[in-house]
């Protein structure tokens, strides 16, 4: 409690510390939401709710690293890790989501759960459980009193990078003819098959497009913070928490809520300390879910 | 007919009394095996029969074996002492001090659990469908992650319990036999459950909740009530596998959400939803395979659990219950009007 | 029907081997199979990994050399592994497999101190000896088991000597010890928190006040919320402990946030390769190790320390640009004590083994080894290492130091 107190205290003391609080939150954040952005478009489009989104990042992040190794440069690892979990998010979608889209939305859950747990022991099995991250080799720029705020430079780039996938991928589903397609299919499924538009397809790209989304997301995640198998979890219930706290269909709020739960995350893990991160991260979610629920009151409905 | 079946329930006695000296090396495995089997009945509660699925009721075990493991500590000694001895220290139980405490503390266990489940079924129940999912398991791991920085239980660290006073091997069979008891008994209270005007309530809450609620159930009740039952079994099985395991950690042990706490649910479904049988079926299945199976993967079992965690939901998904009375509807007897595809799909 | 039993058993173990054994001299030796659950996945799966590798490199090496001597017969270990999955319930669980349907007589341990805390129970009612090498946390020995040894030092001795050179250099630059800001993170688990409670001690004996005390949590990927508390406060050192994934997150963020503590200290660098993952990030931190290479222990079997490291490297070959961790060290010793202890024993019953382990008096490759009446190593000190231009340096305690320590820490 006393250390509660005086975390408190030093928010306070130090103003900066908001500033340099804030700053960390929102890069994470921006990661967040990149990962919650793929997620909110299957789960609109196809309703599916994706528990291996998370694995699908960290996936992305072992894709890049292993061409590091291989003496490739480490940028050039985002766009690999996007084609790479394009091709990994489609045989997903054929093999397994396909069969799903129809049925209750407790076997989507359960058996993108199932994936999940295979994609990190395939991961563990794979490039072992070490954590592993790319080492840029870059300058942290220092600003504020003292240089107090610091920014690595690495972890600029990656929120430069996560922020452009983002607006292109709005900007591609306002413009292109698979993008309306998507929209279309979102709206109402039976109208678009019935319009002529092959559903089958615009679900395999929508899933292949998240999965392609998250990859990239884990290849900045590599440059800038750490990675290990076992960690996709916690991007899933990030995301999770973002899509709930944003609603769907609206991508500009996903983005706007990752960027917010990473700030107040990172608020949190100050005050209660890092060991309750995971706690607040659920917790919140938990509220998110509340608050929906008392929206829907008003409106005499349930969350379903 | 009618007389086979009180020779079937006999003879099931007498194989579950005798089980441990028939295999007498595996009395730690069938001990485990009655975890899973009590596990996937009280999941079924909720999951099958009121069309409810949980990925959360591993909250009740971590939450009854920490409960039954303070209560036993509380009545020896300081909790927050115990739980901070790292280096010197050592704390002696008597046995009257073991058995008495491992008594309260089991009945505490289940009492607080289904305390616990009622007040958060308030809430929870709320939700619909991948929400109440979601929600259950968002609980459970904010439960697993506050007890594990809750320096009074001993936090990361876990608690070491006292060992059982007295011969191992008695140990082992009186493990075993404090939950066979516990599944038989549950068992019977299930199968009479289940015939009763509650069990038909939760049904029609599976089936359609809102024309439920326009009959006239206080639908919220029902929820509340089933759960709290579900999860005083489920506490009271945490209670005693705190015992058994004697030093248990916080999210690697009791709050084990994407171990146990997804196997039970994994059970159900191989052995079929909403019967009284599947649950218990799919829980030997699933614990067989795995013993026999998993040790010999080394790393590869867990993506042979995601396998057939897939598998099962995707292809499979009533169950070998579900299979077997859609290809031999005669013997489910009664069971025949009811249409083989409406079992598999509760009601969104 | 034994023979036969025992044939199943040393078919099952060389199954589950994985290094396959080239032919040596001790081919027509017998087999003492030793059980072993170990984390191959989880939180502990890096370390499991180098532990397995460890008692691996052991079994190859006594069977290169002629074998176990056993009363005139010639005898070679193998070992019955499984995964424990980091989860203490499933290591107990095995520990039982292994010992009634297996017909294990004689454990290693597991990896970490959670783990050997779960299993101990077990084999100590099955009076099976074990000998490990991975569980450190001092709640290990005060439960008066009579069968369990560890060849390591206990955890509270991990970082406590940081405190200590603290103090010194705080009197060297005449300040008083007391005036010491001591910040702790270490991961919610037996062994770090064990760690933390050893530092606390050692603090407290100085008077040193703590000013930050976090626990890390089990995924952890960012601690600059810790780090900037570490920047508003400014102690004078830092002690960080969560396995590879704390000290790899640790150095990495340290060096991104310009982090200016004039002493860090950080468990399980080795493990986590921080020199060869993050460079200069690595320099002047100091690392707790059981063992170094450079130390001037030596045995007959393994040779010196040094030479044990290039031998390991040279059956494990993704070690190569890496430095050997000693939780690969200690794995080899905890197998070389059996050995001994079987050739002294000249028995294979179990209680004659178990009281020979218990007289073990031993000078190895890793450090001597004597074990208490509690089981746990009193004859080898940890040792502290300091990263100078990427390479481990031991700088305390004094009489094994090679360099002088570098203080205080410059930050890049």
């Amino acid at each position: 409690m006393d250390q509660i107190i005086s975390n408190i205290g030093l928010l306070f003391e130090f103003p900066v510390v908001n500033l340099k609080i804030l700053i960390d939150g929102i890069m994470i954040g921006a990661l967040f939401a990149l990962a919650a952005y793929g997620l909110a478009l299957v789960w609109g489009v196809m309703n599916v709710k994706n528990l291996a989104q998370g694995d699908f990042v960290i996936a992305g992040g072992y894709v890049a690293w292993s061409l590091t190794n291989i003496g490739i440069h480490p940028f050039l690892g985002i766009p690999a890790a996007f084609i790479v979990m394009w091709g990994i998010g489609w045989i997903t979608y054929k093999l397994v989501i396909k069969r799903v889209i129809e049925r209750d939305l407790f076997t989507s859950l359960l058996a993108t759960f199932g994936l999940a747990i295979m994609f990190a022991q395939i991961m563990n099995l794979m490039f072992g459980s070490d954590t592993q991250s790319i080492d840029l080799g870059y300058d942290t720029l220092h600003f504020g009193p003292g240089g107090f705020v610091d920014v690595p430079i690495s972890k600029l780039i990656g929120v430069i990078v996560a922020l452009s996938l983002a607006f292109g991928v709005i900007i591609f589903m306002k413009r292109s003819r698979m993008g309306q397609a998507i929209r279309a299919t979102a709206q109402d499924a039976r109208a678009a098959r019935v319009l002529g538009i092959d559903t089958d397809k615009v679900y395999a790209f929508t899933f292949s497009l998240n999965s392609a989304i998250c990859g990239a997301a884990g290849a900045i995640i590599v440059m800038a913070w750490v990675i290990q198998p076992f960690y996709g979890i916690t991007y899933s219930i990030r995301a999770f928490v973002i899509v709930t706290a944003a609603g769907l269909g609206n991508l500009p709020g996903v983005i706007a809520a990752g960027l917010g739960i990473g700030a107040m995350e990172q608020y949190g893990a100050h005050i209660f300390g890092i060991g309750y991160q995971q706690a607040i991260a659920v917790l919140l979610l938990l509220i998110v879910l509340f608050f929906r629920l008392l929206q829907q009151r008003r409106k005499r409905q349930v969350l379903q | 007919m009618a007389i086979l079946r009180p020779v079937f329930y006999l003879a099931l006695l007498a194989l579950i009394i005798a089980a441990p000296f028939i295999f007498p090396d595996f009395r730690t495995q069938l001990a485990t095996l009655w975890v899973f089997i009590i596990l996937s009945m009280t999941w079924d509660m909720t999951g099958g029969q009121m069309g409810y699925n949980s990925l959360g009721n591993i909250l009740f075990f971590g939450a009854g074996m920490y409960i039954a493991a303070v209560v036993t500590i509380a009545l020896a000694y300081d909790v927050g002492e115990y739980t901070n001895a790292f280096g010197g220290g050592t704390y002696k139980f008597t046995t009257t001090q073991y058995f008495l405490g491992m008594g309260l503390g089991l009945v505490f266990a289940g009492l607080l659990s289904a305390a616990i489940a009622w007040l958060m079924g308030y809430l929870l129940f709320q939700f619909r469908g991948p929400y109440f999912a979601i929600g259950t398991l968002g609980a459970a791991i904010a439960a697993g992650e506050l007890v594990s920085n809750w320096e009074w239980v001993g936090g990361g660290q876990g608690i070491a319990l006292p060992v059982y006073p007295g011969d191992f091997d008695v140990g082992k069979l009186f493990f075993y036999y404090l939950f066979a008891a516990t599944g038989v008994i549950l068992f019977i209270f299930l199968r009479w459950l289940y015939g009763t005007r509650f069990a038909g309530a939760i049904n029609a809450i599976r089936d359609d909740e809102e024309k439920a609620e326009a009959m006239g159930l206080h639908t919220l009740r029902y929820k509340q009530v089933t759960w709290a039952i579900s999860a005083f079994f489920v506490g009271i099985v945490g209670g005693i596998s705190g015992f058994q395991n004697i030093h248990f950690e916080p999210l690697e042990t009791a709050f084990q959400t994407i171990n146990l706490g997804i196997f039970m649910v994994v059970c159900v479904l191989l052995g079929g939803k909403g019967t009284l049988w599947g649950p218990i079926i799919g829980a030997i299945l699933f614990h067989v395979i795995k013993e026999v199976t998993w040790n010999y993967l080394l790393g590869w079992q867990w993506v042979a659990l995601g396998a057939l965690i897939v598998i099962t939901v995707v292809y499979f998904q009533d169950g070998l219950m579900g299979w077997l009375a859609r290809v031999k509807p005669e013997w489910f007897g009664e069971r025949v009007q009811k249409k083989p595809d409406l079992i598999a799909e509760p009601a969104e | 029907m034994g023979t036969l039993k025992k044939f199943g058993i040393s078919l099952l173990a060389t199954g589950a081997l994985f290094a396959s054994a080239p032919a040596a001299m001790a081919e027509d030796c017998d087999t003492i199979t030793l059980g072993a659950a170990i984390s191959l996945t989880g939180k502990y799966a890096t370390n499991g990994v180098h532990a397995k590798n460890g008692y691996e490199y052991a079994i190859q090496k006594i069977k290169d050399a002629g074998g176990v001597k056993v009363a005139d017969k010639c005898y070679n270990f193998s070992t019955i592994y499984y995964d424990d999955e980091s989860k203490g319930d499933r290591g107990a669980t095995l520990a039982e497999r292994l010992i009634n349907q297996d017909g294990v007589q004689y454990m290693l341990g597991p990896y970490s101190s959670g783990l050997t805390k779960a299993i101990a129970p077990v084999t100590e009612q099955y009076k099976i000896p074990m000998v490990e090498a991975e569980g450190a946390s001092r709640s290990l020995f005060n439960k008066g088991y009579k069968y369990l040894f560890a060849v390591l030092s206990t955890s509270e001795q991990y970082l406590a000597s940081a405190i200590t050179l603290a103090a010194e250099m705080a009197e060297k630059e005449g300040k008083d010890p007391k005036s010491v800001k001591v910040a702790i993170a270490v991961e919610n688990d037996p062994f770090s928190l064990d760690i933390r409670a050893g530092v606390q001690e050692d603090a407290k004996k100085y008077g040193m006040k703590i000013v930050l005390d976090e626990k890390l949590p089990r995924d952890l990927s960012d601690m600059s919320a810790i780090l900037t508390k570490v920047k508003l406060l400014k102690p004078d050192v830092l002690i960080v402990s969560g396995h590879s994934k704390g000290a790899a997150t640790a150095v990495r963020q340290i060096g991104e946030q310009n982090i200016d503590v004039p002493m860090i200290a950080v468990t399980h660098c080795e493990a986590a390769d921080v020199v060869g993952n993050f460079g200069k990030a690595a320099n002047g931190i100091l690392c707790s190790t059981q063992w170094a290479e450079t130390l001037s222990y030596e045995d007959d079997l393994f040779g010196t320390a040094a030479e044990y490291e290039a031998g390991f490297k040279e059956a494990f070959p993704e070690y190569t640009n890496k430095t050997v961790p000693y939780q690969v060290a200690q794995a080899s010793a905890a197998v070389y004590v059996f050995k001994d202890a079987f050739e002294r024993a000249g028995t294979l019953d179990k209680e004659m083994v178990r009281d020979a382990i218990s007289a073990t008096d031993m000078k190895t490759f890793y450090g001597d080894i004597r074990f208490s009446e509690a089981g746990n190593n009193i004859a080898k000190p940890m040792v502290l290492r300091q990263i100078q231009d990427g390479k481990y340096n031991v700088v305390a305690p004094s009489k094994f130091a090679s360099h002088k320590l570098e203080w205080p820490r410059e930050a890049e």
